[in-house]
């Protein structure tokens, strides 16, 4: 992933103010808890993002924060000030729809402005901000084609334009990628980010895509059944996983039950592993670890490393990039990823079907997760 | 599809995809208007039947009497607050069609009337509004006087409203149904409320079905003549009576031809001033 490192250089200058605070939000929908009591907060300028599968109750979260539902129980402050009771129009925040619901009856420049006419704002005041927007999003000379006249992308454009004319608060994003083909997702991830750099304003970003979360957020919430299971930088929750079902969601992990033995001792179906945990475990205690399959390094002869075991090579994947390893051992399946760097160099000798080879799980990139339902409330 | 096609079957693709459109204009728009417009310029015979000389006179006729303008703005004027009515009942109507869980049934009510003759049921609004009529009984049941509900320009409205509410509703509600409430959204996020939304992206979408309403009702209301005839009370001559005069009793075919495509002509013109109005959209939005 090479756009994680244009990420990691870039500077961020993050506001010390709150601009979206939720406090213990609830909402229900006949028999089901879509967001079952959600504590937040999202800094000023910050580029945050909801990630989860469908259903998860980021999108109604999201709808919360804009006004179009109300929450059952809990706070909403935007800015400071309890947004209970203050209808969608009346809040300082704007919308990307995920069909970007532009108007098909207004010419792009009509639909950017739609926002500033409904302020009363002088026309000349209106043709200047709307010049200002259509250049922001690179669209000049397209002012007076219809919707149905634009691509997908275009449209993508209009959408965030006529949203950011109104200098927003915050700017919600509701899956605003999700249609567009992957080449298109990938160009407009990177300019989404600039344009949110250069304006500085606060965006929320609602996802279920890990990767385009992990390229683009400063930190992202992980959503599972209403709930949030973890609060983070990018980096936090791949590397550190606090719960099985981050692990899984955020890229591929191998999970393997473990009871403690010491506080960084655990017995497991591969044997005893020794642990590199800051929160030391209580003899006793039933945990699950989890490691990234490209973490995990395999040897032919035995390596003079700690947590080692054998294991026979099952299935080899090849997928361009990488070569996935389907290893078995013990009844425990696991999953090794290893870059093909030098698959084509004479004498690179691959690892071939049914041979047993040596696994080796560095104490440090062994994480421990917690069962599912102590997640949450990590809003920090 | 074949490349090298022969000019024989290429005419016969032609027939097979724009034929049956084309052979239903030709026979049902096309013959009988040249028909009608040939009659106008004929002229009666003594036995009532057309005959020559050939020429405008109908026409010359029509223009140069003040009593046919003033039947024909009597109908424009009857057909404008009709219709005006019809709207301010069937929009509203519409949306509560679309939204209802028994959407199905609503709309099935709507058609029901068509199930009986259109006679018949301007009789029943003679049998509903005369003297000793089932309102009447009403009125004078919390002891007021009777109303003269029947012969009555009232009556003409009433009946006009009734019969043609059905057109402007259909159309209507097949937009209604279409509405991408989302648009709505977008509008309160963008600053307005619920009022100005659903006049800034509500209403225009539904402005493709009411003007095709508006046209289906419009149109059969200026020229309607039985409602008039039989609500009316005879005293109310509408162009619609004026043309049914001269193919009835007056026995004059030809003039009734010149002054029905007098009609079609003006409705015509009232099209074309609404397509150039909107631009090249305008007519294409009305399918």
């Amino acid at each position: 992933m090479e756009q994680t490192l244009f990420r990691g250089r870039r500077e961020r200058k993050l506001g010390e103010g709150i601009a979206v605070r939720l406090e213990g939000v609830r909402k229900r929908y006949g028999d089901t808890e879509a967001v079952a009591g959600v504590s937040l907060e999202v800094r000023d300028g910050e580029f945050f993002s909801l990630l989860g599968p469908s259903g998860c109750g980021k999108t109604t979260l999201l709808r919360m924060i804009a006004g179009f539902d109300e929450p059952d129980e809990g706070r909403i402050l935007i800015a400071g000030q309890d947004m209970r009771g203050v209808p969608p129009y009346r809040r300082p925040v704007n919308t990307v729809f995920q069909n970007y619901a532009l108007f098909p009856h207004m010419s792009v420049e009509q639909n950017i402005a739609f926002g500033l006419r409904m302020r009363r704002m002088p026309k000349e005041e209106i043709a200047r901000r709307v010049a200002w927007a259509l250049e922001l999003v690179n669209m000049q000379g397209l002012e007076k084609r219809r919707p149905n006249q634009l691509s997908g992308g275009q449209k993508q454009r209009v959408a965030l334009a006529r949203a950011l004319v109104n200098e927003p608060e915050v700017l919600l994003l509701d899956e605003p990628l999700s249609a567009l083909d992957l080449k298109l997702r990938q160009e407009l991830r990177v300019e989404l980010m600039n344009l949110q750099e250069r304006l500085g304003i606060t965006f929320i970003f609602v996802t279920h895509d890990q990767e385009e979360a992990l390229v683009m957020s400063d930190r992202i919430a992980v959503m599972n059944r209403g709930q949030v299971e973890q609060v983070g930088a990018a980096e936090d929750v791949y590397e550190l996983p606090r719960t099985p079902f981050v692990a899984r969601f955020l890229g591929d992990s191998n999970l393997i039950p473990a009871t403690a033995l010491e506080p960084r001792r655990v017995r497991t179906p591969l044997g005893e592993f020794v642990l590199d945990e800051e929160d030391a475990l209580t003899p006793g205690q039933e945990v699950l670890l989890s490691i990234r399959p490209e973490k995990i390094r395999l040897f032919r002869e035995k390596p003079n490393l700690p947590n080692v075991f054998q294991a026979r090579v099952d299935d080899i994947i090849y997928t361009g990039a990488e070569n996935h390893y389907l290893l078995e051992a013990d009844g425990v399946r696991l999953t090794v990823n290893t870059l093909n760097q030098d698959i084509l160099e004479p004498g690179h000798d691959e690892f071939s079907y049914d041979e047993v080879v040596w696994v080796a799980m560095t104490p440090e990139k062994l994480v421990v997760v917690s069962e599912a339902g102590s997640g949450g409330g990590n809003g920090a | 599809m074949n490349e090298a096609a022969t000019p024989w079957q290429k005419a016969r693709r032609l027939l097979v995809t724009v034929g049956p459109g084309a052979f239903w204009l030709v026979v049902f728009v096309l013959i009988p208007s040249v028909l009608v417009f040939l009659a106008s310029l004929l002229s009666r015979s003594s036995t009532g039947s057309l005959a020559p000389p050939w020429g405008l006179h109908n026409y010359v006729r029509f223009f140069s009497e003040p009593l046919f303008w003033e039947i024909v703005g009597r109908s424009l004027w009857l057909g404008w607050w009709a219709t005006v009515f019809t709207v301010l009942l069937g929009y509203p109507l519409a949306f509560y069609i679309a939204a209802h869980r028994y959407k199905q049934v609503l709309l099935l009510l709507v058609v029901i009337p068509f199930f009986t003759n259109f006679l018949i049921r301007v009789y029943a609004w003679i049998i509903l509004l005369q003297r000793e009529g089932a309102i009447n009984a009403l009125i004078t049941a919390f002891g007021l006087p009777p109303a003269d509900l029947f012969p009555s320009t009232l009556a003409v409205y009433l009946a006009t409203v009734y019969t043609y509410l059905p057109f402007l509703v259909l159309p209507l509600y097949a937009a209604v149904e279409r509405i991408d409430w989302n648009l709505l959204e977008a509008a309160y996020d963008l600053g307005a409320t619920p009022v100005r939304g659903f006049w800034e992206a509500i209403f225009p979408q539904t402005v493709p079905g009411l003007f095709a309403g508006f046209l289906l009702t419009f149109i059969p209301a200026v020229g309607t003549f039985v409602i008039a005839d039989l609500l009316g009370g005879g005293k109310i001559t509408l162009i619609g009576n004026l043309i049914q005069q001269q193919f009835g009793s007056a026995q004059n075919w030809a003039f009734g031809a010149a002054v029905s495509m007098i009609l079609m002509l003006m409705v015509l013109l009232g099209l074309w001033l609404y397509a150039r109005t909107q631009g090249e959209r305008g007519l294409d939005e009305l399918v």
